[in-house]
């Protein structure tokens, strides 16, 4: 393709030929662009309570740096904040802090329940401890351990970040919070019972009950 | 590796022996009982008592128990044994330290006189107890829960008859947990800074008085 000097040229052709050597617009799809910009941004909000914290703190460290990923700025605010990474242990007292902060971070927002004790109770399976804290607030990628790695802790992030680019602006529910019902269950306790196994260190203790 | 340890003064027997004697002579049948335990000296006393006996611990010359190290609670297996309420005190200048255990009877409630007016610090240490097992501490200004939150209504998790997972379904604790509403049990005055006032730097009382709240000047 010859190259042609505007200085040279015509007065006439001169726009003409700038965009054909330079393009200076690009097309592509409304939801890839968007959630491009939203999977290699997010501000994580720690909610670290318990030896996970370590772990993530690690993960934020240098060595393994989720700013390789986005994640360049943790944001201490909720209201600045994109995914809510909880690290560690939910105790009852903590159920409804982290209730709050989850309500006060605005859309769009994901979680990460981070580790066994958030994503199940672990091994506190005792009167104070919240037994997964998808009772509490929804989760998108649960991370198993006990503690996870650092490398864990990024394979899960990696995972968010592919769920984000297959979001969709078309789908209107995408953002729908479905919110705790009257029995404190997203679902109805038959439906609980119906999708889950018993749990914890109980034979007889189902997810409703 | 016991040799190794340096031989505090307060662990020979003569010592001992002075400490529980003095108790006795002064208290008589305030003090049950008392035994040495991995060198530690253990002496049971009477709930009645129990104040005026570690007002004495502390304040007579010789003895100088100033230091509440901490206040717990034990309840054994056996339902016949009674509850007991240990106190560990410590005397920092002499570094001889003490357990006294209160047995609290069946039939008795399951009440103690507070020590919040000898040590300031048992403050906590007796909510915590409090909120464990349910003793109540008689004279304690501010006895709350202070572990778990004020509304729970489950018992006292430390209690042997209290089950591991709690009396209430996980739906109905979630259910509870979620409309606690922490910040209405705090006043604005709990939250504030205004009784450690005078401890600031002059510099900072004088912006304060003048109604700035920023650092900037």
């Amino acid at each position: 393709m010859e190259l042609s000097n505007p200085a040279t040229e015509n007065r006439a052709d001169e726009t003409t030929t700038i965009s054909a050597v330079s393009p200076n617009y690009i097309t592509t799809r409304l939801d890839f662009l968007t959630n491009w910009a939203r999977a290699n941004s997010l501000w994580p909000m720690p909610f670290g309570t318990a030896c996970c914290a370590i772990e993530y703190m690690a993960t934020a460290a240098s060595r393994f740096d989720i700013a390789r990923f986005g994640m360049e700025r943790q944001s201490f605010s909720p209201r600045q904040a994109d995914v809510l990474i909880c690290a560690g242990r939910l105790p009852f007292k903590l159920a409804p802090v982290i209730r709050r902060v989850w309500d006060q971070m605005p859309q769009p927002k994901w979680s990460i329940s981070m580790g066994a004790c958030a994503s199940t109770g672990g091994i506190f399976d005792n009167y104070a401890m919240v037994q997964g804290i998808d009772t509490i607030i929804p989760v998108d990628v649960y991370v198993p351990g006990c503690p996870p790695r650092p490398e864990g802790l990024l394979y899960g992030i990696l995972l968010l970040q592919k769920k984000i680019k297959g979001e969709t602006i078309a789908d209107d529910q995408l953002r729908v919070e479905k919110l705790v019902g009257p029995s404190g269950l997203f679902l109805p306790p038959e439906r609980v019972d119906e999708l889950s196994e018993p749990f914890g260190n109980s034979i007889s203790q189902t997810r409703s009950a | 590796m016991t040799h190794l340890i340096p031989r505090e003064p307060e662990r020979s027997e003569g010592a001992r022996g002075t400490l529980v004697s003095a108790l006795r002579s002064e208290f008589g049948n305030g003090i049950e009982r008392h035994l040495v335990s991995c060198g530690q000296t253990i002496v049971y006393v009477n709930r009645e008592r129990s104040h005026d006996i570690l007002a004495w611990l502390k304040d007579t010359a010789g003895q100088e128990f100033n230091y509440l190290t901490d206040i717990t609670a034990v309840e054994y297996r056996d339902p016949e044994r009674p509850l007991e309420v240990v106190y560990q005190l410590r005397s920092l200048g002499r570094k001889a330290d003490l357990r006294v255990k209160v047995p609290l009877h069946q039939q008795n409630p399951l009440e103690v006189r507070s020590v919040y007016d000898l040590w300031r610090g048992a403050d906590w240490l007796e909510r915590e107890v409090y909120d464990m097992f349910g003793v109540v501490f008689v004279g304690h200004p501010d006895l709350r829960r202070i572990l778990m939150w004020e509304t729970y209504a489950e018992g006292y998790p430390l209690r042997k008859d209290f089950p591991l997972r709690g009396h209430f379904s996980r739906a109905e604790q979630t259910r509870q947990a979620l409309a606690a509403n922490p910040e209405a049990h705090y006043s604005l005055e709990e939250l504030s800074i205004a009784e450690a006032y005078g401890e600031l730097p002059q510099e900072m009382r004088d912006r304060l008085a003048r109604g700035e709240r920023g650092f900037l000047r």
